[in-house]
C-alpha cells in the first residue's frame, strides 16, 4: 500500500499545466520530443512549450488523422512525439491511424486526450468521450492510463518520453484531487493500493479516485471495509493485482468516467473470468450518451458518485458467496 | 542513362510478373503503373544501403498506396536488399512478403502501409524530423489517383504546405483507375494536378512511363523550386501498364491470374525489354 496525502483537496496547478512543464523539462533536456496539437493548444494549455521550443511544436490544424500519422512519421525517424486532442477526438477521429501507422507498424506514439468522460462538461455530448478508452482498447500493443493527479502525470510523462511503444494519456486538464505524496513511484500496469479493506474492493481511475475514497469512508460509517485501488493502466491491466483483491475480498466495485461496455469494468472482468470469477458491480455510463452540463451535475446524473459506489458495494459484497 | 533506366524499369516488371505468377494473384494493375518510378528512384536517386538498411540519414520511401507492394520487392531484391528467391514466399503463411507494405517484416520497405491515405502523413513525418534533427536526407512517397478521394491526403498537403517542407517530393500515380472502374466515373475530382498547386505544392506533371521525364522532375523539385514547397509529381500512367492482359481494362485492379496468362505477360515484357535494349 502507498502512502496517500490525509485530506483530499483540489490541486494548486491545473493538470495542463503540469504537463506542459513536464514537457518542457524534458525537451530541454532531449532534443528528440516533439509536441504536436490539433489547434487546441489554447485548451491543452501547451502553449508556453510551443514559444520555449518553437522548432519542436507542430500545430498541425484541425486534422487529427493527418496528426496522428505525422506522429508516426516523426517517431520513424527517431522523434519522440506527443500529440494532444480532446479524448472524443484523439480516439474516435484517429483509430485507424493509431491502429495502422501507430501499433500495426510498432512505431513510437503517445496520444493525449484530454477531458474525459464527464470532464467535457459544457461541451456536451459531442465531445463527451465516454468511449475513448474502448475504442481504443482493442487495437493489439497499445497501453492505455489515466493519470489521477498531477504527481502521477510527471511521473508517467517523464517515464514515456524513455518507452517504446503506443501510448494513450486520459487526461483531465484541471486542477485534480491531489492523492499521491510528492516522489511516489509508479509503474505503467501496475496498479496502486490506496486504503486497505477486506469485504471489497474499489477498483477505480481517473477523477473516480477520489470518489472511491470518499465512498470507502461511507462504507467504513456502514461496517463495511473497502480497499481501494487506483487502476490508472487500463491496459495492460494488473492481472496479479485484480486476482489478489478478488482473492482477498471476495467482491469488486469497480468505477469509470468512461462507458462500462469495453472500459475499466471490462478490463477487470475480463482478468475476472478467468481467474478468479468474484462478483462484480460496475460503477459506469451505462451506455448513454453525455449532455451539457456542471461536473457535478453530471457526476449525479450519471452516478459517478461516492454514494454510487458505496450502494455498489453493498450490492457486491452482498452477492459474496461466503 | 534514358535507355540505362529504361531498361531497369523493364527488369523490374518482368520480375514482379513473375512474382505475381509464383503466387497466382496479385494487385497487378496498379503495380505495373509505378514500375518507372521506382526505377528511376533505385538507380541513384535515393540514398538506400542494402547492407545498413535501417541507416538513420537514409532517404525515405513511403508507398501509401500499399498495395502496390510487388514491383518494389522486386526493385529491392535487385538492389541487393534480399535475394529474388525469397519473394517467392508472396503472400503465404509466415512470408516476408505480404501483399502491403509492413516495415517490421521487409527490409528496405520503410513504412506499414495499406490503409489508404495514411502513408502521405506518415511521410510528412519523416520528412519533418528528418528536418528537425539536421538530417540532409529527403523523404519520397507514391500515392494513386483513387487514393486521393481519402480526406487524409489533402490534410497531408495543408501541413505540408503550412511548414515548407520541400524535403518531401510525392508522386501521385494518376493511373486514372481505382477499385470499382475508372476515377471519373466512381469519384470525378477533376484535375488533380489543379487541385494539387491550389493546395501549395510544386507541382509537375508527366509521363509516367518515360523515365527521362520522372528523373528530370526530381531534379527539378530541388533545383527550380525556390520557394521550397513540398513537391508533387503527377505521373501520367497507365494501370497494368506493360502487362498484356491487364493494360488497357477497365476492372484491373487485381487479379488471380493462371500460369498461362501469366507467362504470355512475362514473354511480352521480356520481348519489350528487346526491343527497348535495340531501340
Amino acid at each position: 500500500m502507498v502512502n496517500i496525502k490525509t485530506k483530499l483537496d483540489h490541486e494548486p496547478m491545473m493538470m495542463r499545466e503540469v504537463l506542459c512543464e513536464v514537457l518542457k523539462d524534458l525537451a530541454d533536456r532531449n532534443e528528440k520530443i516533439v509536441v504536436l496539437d490539433s489547434d487546441l493548444a489554447a485548451s491543452s494549455g501547451i502553449t508556453p512549450f510551443a514559444k520555449a521550443h518553437p522548432g519542436r511544436f507542430i500545430n498541425c490544424g484541425i486534422a487529427e488523422a493527418n496528426m496522428a500519422g505525422v506522429s508516426a512519421g516523426l517517431s520513424a525517424v527517431g522523434m519522440v512525439p506527443f500529440a494532444h486532442s480532446f479524448g472524443c477526438f484523439a480516439s474516435r477521429k484517429t483509430c485507424d491511424q493509431v491502429f495502422l501507422s501507430g501499433c500495426y507498424a510498432k512505431l513510437n506514439l503517445r496520444i493525449i486526450g484530454t477531458d474525459p468522460g464527464v470532464l467535457a462538461s459544457y461541451n456536451g455530448g459531442t465531445h463527451m468521450p465516454f468511449e475513448d478508452m474502448s475504442v481504443l482498447r482493442g487495437l493489439a500493443g497499445i497501453t492505455l492510463v489515466e493519470p489521477s493527479d498531477s504527481v502521477m502525470l510527471k511521473a508517467l510523462i517523464n517515464d514515456l518520453a524513455d518507452l517504446y511503444g503506443v501510448y494513450y494519456i486520459r487526461l483531465q486538464r484541471k486542477n485534480a484531487f491531489g492523492i499521491y505524496q510528492e516522489g511516489t513511484k509508479f509503474e505503467i500496469g501496475r496498479g496502486m493500493t490506496l486504503r486497505e479493506g477486506k469485504d471489497v474492493t474499489l477498483i477505480a481511475s481517473g477523477i473516480m479516485v477520489a470518489q472511491a475514497l470518499i465512498a470507502a469512508d461511507l462504507l467504513q460509517d456502514q461496517g463495511l471495509s473497502a480497499r481501494v485501488v487506483d487502476l490508472f493502466t487500463w491496459k495492460p491491466a494488473d492481472k496479479d493485482m485484480i486476482v489478489s483483491c478478488a482473492k482477498e475480498t471476495g467482491a469488486i466495485v469497480t468505477c469509470e468516467n468512461h462507458n462500462i461496455f469495453g472500459g475499466l469494468g471490462s478490463a477487470v472482468c475480463e482478468v475476472l473470468a478467468q481467474h478468479t470469477p468474484v462478483p462484480v458491480e460496475m460503477v459506469g455510463i451505462h451506455d448513454e450518451f453525455g449532455q451539457v452540463g456542471s461536473e457535478d451535475y453530471l457526476r449525479g446524473r450519471y452516478r459517478l458518485n461516492a454514494v454510487d459506489i458505496a450502494a455498489a458495494a453493498i450490492r457486491a459484497n452482498g452477492r459474496r458467496s461466503n | 542513362m534514358s535507355k540505362e533506366n529504361q531498361i531497369f524499369a523493364q527488369k523490374i516488371r518482368i520480375e514482379a510478373l513473375k512474382i505475381f505468377k509464383h503466387r497466382g494473384f496479385g494487385h497487378i494493375g496498379g503495380s505495373m503503373s509505378v514500375v518507372e518510378t521506382l526505377a528511376v528512384l533505385y538507380n541513384g536517386v535515393i540514398n538506400v544501403d542494402p547492407r545498413d538498411p535501417n541507416m538513420v540519414s537514409r532517404d525515405r520511401l513511403v508507398m501509401s498506396k500499399g498495395h502496390s507492394v510487388v514491383p518494389l520487392y522486386a526493385v529491392l531484391a535487385m538492389k541487393g536488399f534480399f535475394p529474388l528467391d525469397d519473394v517467392k514466399t508472396l503472400n503465404q503463411p509466415g512470408t516476408k512478403f505480404p501483399s502491403h507494405c509492413d516495415m517490421n517484416l521487409t527490409p528496405g520497405v520503410d513504412m506499414s502501409t495499406g490503409s489508404l491515405g495514411q502513408g502521405v502523413s506518415c511521410a510528412l513525418g519523416m520528412a519533418l524530423g528528418q528536418r528537425m534533427t539536421g538530417i540532409d536526407a529527403k523523404t519520397y512517397a507514391i500515392v494513386g489517383d483513387g487514393e486521393c478521394n481519402e480526406g487524409q491526403v489533402w490534410e497531408t498537403l495543408m501541413l505540408a504546405y503550412h511548414q515548407k517542407v520541400s524535403n518531401l517530393i510525392i508522386f501521385c500515380d494518376r493511373n486514372a483507375q481505382q477499385l470499382d472502374g475508372y476515377c471519373k466515373d466512381i469519384l470525378d475530382v477533376g484535375d488533380l494536378a489543379d487541385k494539387f498547386r491550389a493546395f501549395g505544392c510544386f507541382t509537375q506533371v508527366v509521363n509516367g512511363h518515360c523515365t527521362d521525364s520522372i528523373e528530370e522532375a526530381v531534379q527539378a523539385t530541388q533545383e527550380k523550386n525556390p520557394e521550397k514547397l513540398p513537391s508533387m509529381i503527377v505521373l501520367d500512367t497507365k494501370k497494368g501498364y506493360g502487362c498484356c492482359f491487364a493494360e488497357g481494362q477497365e476492372m484491373n485492379h487485381h487479379y488471380a491470374a493462371n500460369a498461362e496468362m501469366m507467362d504470355s505477360a512475362i514473354t511480352a515484357a521480356e520481348k519489350r525489354l528487346e526491343e527497348i535494349r535495340h531501340g
